[in-house]
């Protein structure tokens, strides 16, 4: 019980401000707090789906299997893979973080996770058909353009900057994670 | 629509699953638990922070803030305004359309779509837990820097 109220402490303190805020101006807090009830009720529905695929995944897709297409020397395979299976995704960002930690696991680069990263950010291919129809085909495909080259830019430059064993220990965690 | 999808390929490769190996599907589904179970404290609070900042924000403030004639003044802030916020897609993008029938500019908009979808303030803590926050705040701050040339070519690109 203990461990529960400080793992949600966070939690707790924010929805005790929100409370306060309401006896404050009820009209700003309860409507925070109707699209916050909202969002959660919309979480539990796309977010299900991605954790089971990604127990899925843990326990039947094996290391080397994993390695082999998305691993160190994986190449080009590799790095069209981390964008597909990004670009399928559904769901806002933070669901993306779990399925990495998983990645970590199973032995894909890093690279390569961070493309996967930056695809299920910016280039989910629902979001794209929205993004069409609001704000026209021209500013969506340009912007698709520029953010596929960016997206391997950014993973590139970040895998620079972090050294072999800041990644290990990443990688070290990932494996605490269950 | 595309939750349907997704929805019907996890029934078929669960039902695949738990036909071939029943204790393995529940280790499976417990392990989905587990995951879910340890990012849910900053779920919560993520998605509180969220409802309170939708509640704040409408169109007509932001699209006052970043005119098409406020230039890369504008841009900044848009890029700001997009770091901070955490606005899911089907609410953003018609969101942004209104916000240009409002009078924001495309370049200032796509600087405000693009830090919204990659450059995330509110979900650090959750990107620190499995990133660590060297890999998280490089992974932000070259997103943020991004954003940037983003604004510029569809600046060029969409008139």
């Amino acid at each position: 019980m203990k461990k529960i109220l400080k793992r949600y402490r966070g939690f707790l303190i924010v929805l005790i401000a929100m409370l306060l805020l309401t006896a404050i101006n009820y009209d700003l807090g309860t409507k925070a707090l109707g699209i916050s009830l909202n969002s959660i009720g919309e979480m539990l529905l796309i977010i299900p789906p991605v954790f089971i695929l990604l127990g899925l995944l843990d326990i039947w897709v094996p290391r080397e299997t994993m390695v082999r297409y998305m691993g160190e020397g994986s190449g080009l395979k590799g790095i069209l893979l981390a964008f597909f299976i990004g670009s399928a995704a559904a769901g806002p960002l933070y669901g993306a973080f779990p399925v990495a930690a998983v990645f970590m696991k199973k032995g894909v680069k890093f690279s390569n996770i961070l493309i996967f990263i930056g695809a299920w950010s910016t280039t989910k291919i629902p979001m794209f058909l929205f993004e069409m129809g609001s704000l026209g085909s021209r500013f969506a495909i340009a912007r698709l353009l520029i953010d596929i080259p960016g997206i391997i830019l950014i993973a590139y430059i970040l895998s620079k900057i972090m050294s072999r064993e800041e990644v290990e220990k990443m990688y070290e965690n990932a494996k605490n994670m269950d | 629509m595309d939750s349907y999808i997704f929805y019907g390929l996890t029934a078929v490769l669960l039902t695949l699953s738990f036909f071939k190996d029943k204790k393995k599907t529940k280790m499976a589904l417990k392990k989905a638990w587990k995951a879910f179970e340890n990012i849910l404290p900053e779920f919560l609070v993520v998605i509180l922070l969220v409802g309170l900042m939708l509640a704040l924000l409408n169109a007509g403030t932001i699209s006052k803030i970043i005119g098409s004639e406020s230039g890369w003044f504008g841009v900044i802030l848009a890029s700001l305004i997009g770091s901070i916020t955490l606005i899911p897609g089907f609410v953003a993008f018609p969101m942004a359309a209104l916000l240009v029938e409002n009078g924001a500019g495309y370049m200032q908009i796509a600087a405000f779509i693009s830090t919204l979808m990659m450059v995330g303030i509110v979900t650090m803590p959750v990107e620190i837990k499995y990133f660590g926050k060297k890999a998280t705040i490089g992974r932000n701050m070259l997103a943020f820097a991004f954003s940037f040339i983003v604004a510029l070519l569809i600046g060029m690109v969409v008139i």
